[in-house]
């Protein structure tokens, strides 16, 4: 039987993560016309290539249905509880490197600590009879980074894309995502706080703890992390 | 019998006991709207319960608890003094601990009574501590009360003691705001840098969003009022500590409260309230002198409780929740009540937990 290995399957972070196997002597190639989501390995017997939106490998690696996954450190952290008894994080692959922070609009002069966005939070409320709204997608991220930092009266509303754009829209008033130059974040006129880092996140090779193997299957797995040169 | 249903002939027993009491067996719905959890609890809420959603009624949340439902029915419609006992199962989320149950059943007693809070208080204690006493549990009390008094009486601006309050149940947050007004915690680069400035607002950045120029000119003002504030006194800070840290059985933290209440006098009212309910206790038959009191108990639930505190625990079995809690929770009733308010305190028992303990699961 075969490893599967799962990858993203659009863009950039497929680019880097084929560069990445590339380079360690495993070749990951789309195979079929450009819209058909195949691909095959080469350099390693026995390994199967499983193309995925990098957003539901957290979900396959839990499920036990690929063995290995690429997929950023945030979307683990965000959508698996207890995330290191589901997958082991087998190396960091040194690309797609992105923090998710909590910014604020740069006029706010006044907030520039959680602390000060708890205070501003709560006279917000008062003011305008609901709570400060949070644009995410990341809620559990968000939520508990928030809850254990003791920031009180705000409410998440999700946002999927565009969340640069929530405040001026008048739909969120501050948000919580991702970036890593900050460059959206400028022209949005929006600002982080400055204790305001959630989590540093990149692209980085996890193996399922849940994924059953034999031991043809084993062995594949062992030859393709010693030609990867990462443990497992 | 299977284990379902030995815990509802439990809880069932139980209700019974409770009724014979002269409660009245209430029901709730099992999906509760979620905009009123969340207005009161705020986003921590979707941390513990399951929410879910549907096109037309939007979110909806699977009950967490029944105390809040039933001081919605209360408030609607209830008679006065009343007394109510319901049962059913109650739904948390449990991220971090698979081995936590995320569905159980409740047993709870309600009393609404405005005559006499101290043997409200009494009643349920002693009712419940009689269901379990069989097992042996060590009982644990506080009063939520005592501390916010506290923070009522402290020689500092409304604002500060406003956002102490907002902050009770945070013990961390609440420590690192004493610290900051107590200024043992230096101020941050970034806030002296806001308040040398002559005029911060004055800057070339587009307005956007909710927040209007008024309200950070406001939030401005407000911090250079704060800055203008003398710190609070170290005796107020070493009070306030000597508060938190009382933990002995009730006589003596009484006697220690009322030394304390000596230089405190804002909290004296409180402690009368403590007093009372001590003697209320003992009338009931509890023996209060072995009965553990610690000021801080019950400060960590985010819960709504702003009183009397209690709960009764399995000793030696710390993988197991407590087997019952309850308290006090007259603000909850003005918040619900839409301008009414009625003193209300109850406790909820866990069948599943006693018969676990009972060897019978």
């Amino acid at each position: 039987m075969t490893i599967k290995l799962g990858v993203p399957s659009k863009g950039r972070l497929m680019e880097k993560t084929f560069d990445w196997f590339g380079e360690r002597g495993v070749t990951l190639a789309r195979t079929g016309s450009e819209r058909e989501y195949a691909g095959a390995v080469e350099g390693v017997e026995g390994v199967e290539l499983v193309l995925l939106s990098a957003g539901e490998i957290p979900r396959e690696l839990a499920a036990g249905r690929i063995h290995f996954g690429v997929t950023g450190t945030d979307l683990v952290r965000e959508k698996l509880g207890l995330w290191d008894q589901q997958v082991e994080e087998i190396a960091p692959l040194g690309f797609g490197q992105a923090d998710l922070i909590i910014a604020v609009p740069k006029i706010w002069v006044d907030v520039d600590t959680l602390d000060d966005l708890d205070a501003a939070s709560a006279a917000f409320r008062a003011k305008h009879g609901f709570r400060l709204r949070i644009a995410t997608k990341y809620h559990r991220l968000v939520r508990e980074f928030l809850q254990d930092n003791g920031v009180a009266d705000y409410q998440l509303v999700d946002s999927q894309g565009a969340t640069e754009g929530t405040v001026k829209n008048l739909t969120a008033e501050a948000v919580a995502d991702i970036t890593s130059t900050g460059d959206t974040l400028r022209a949005n006129h929006l600002k982080i706080l400055s204790d305001g880092l959630i989590l540093r996140s990149q692209a980085t090779l996890w193996r399922s703890r849940r994924a059953p193997v034999d031991d043809v299957e084993k062995a594949t797995l062992e030859a393709l992390t010693a030609k990867l040169g990462v443990g497992a | 019998m299977p284990t379902r249903g030995k815990i509802r002939a439990r809880a069932a027993e139980l209700r019974a006991m409770f009724e014979a009491e002269g409660a009245q067996l209430v029901e709730t719905n099992v999906l509760q709207p979620a905009e009123v959890l969340l207005d009161l609890y705020g986003e921590d809420i979707r941390g513990r319960a399951y929410v879910t959603s549907d096109t037309l009624r939007g979110e909806q949340m699977l009950r967490p608890d029944f105390t809040v439902p039933v001081v919605q029915m209360h408030m609607e419609h209830g008679a006065e003094p009343a007394r109510y006992t319901y049962s059913g199962q109650v739904f948390r989320r449990q991220e971090d601990d698979a081995s936590k149950d995320n569905e159980y059943t409740q047993v709870g007693y309600e009393v609404f009574d405005r005559e006499n809070p101290a043997a409200a208080d009494a009643e349920v204690f002693a009712l419940i501590q009689s269901v379990v006493a069989p097992l042996g549990l060590r009982a644990a009390t506080g009063d939520i009360g005592v501390l916010m008094a506290a923070v009522q009486g402290l020689e500092t601006t409304e604002r500060r003691k406003r956002a102490l309050m907002r902050h009770i149940w945070r013990p961390r947050r609440f420590r690192a705001l004493i610290d900051r007004y107590a200024g043992r915690a230096p101020v941050p680069a970034s806030r002296a840098a806001l308040l040398a400035h002559e005029d911060p607002l004055g800057i070339d950045v587009p307005m956007i969003g909710m927040r209007s120029r008024r309200e950070i000119a406001a939030r401005i003002e407000a911090l250079r009022e704060d800055a203008a504030t003398p710190p609070l006194s170290a005796g107020q800070v070493e009070m306030l500590e000597a508060l938190l840290s009382v933990r002995e059985t009730l006589p003596f933290a009484l006697e220690h409260l009322r030394d304390i209440a000596v230089d405190m006098p804002a909290i004296t009212e409180a402690v009368f309230r403590i007093k009372d309910r001590m003697v209320a206790l003992a009338e009931r038959g509890v023996d209060v002198d072995a009965l553990e009191f610690e000021t801080s108990y019950g400060r960590t639930q985010m819960e709504y409780y702003d009183g009397f505190v209690f709960g009764f625990y399995a000793e030696g079995r710390p993988d197991l929740p407590p087997v019952a809690t309850g308290g006090r929770y007259d603000a909850l009733t003005r918040v619900l009540g839409q301008g009414r308010e009625i003193p209300a305190v109850g406790g909820v028992i866990r069948p599943g937990v006693m018969l676990k303990l009972e060897g019978a699961l």
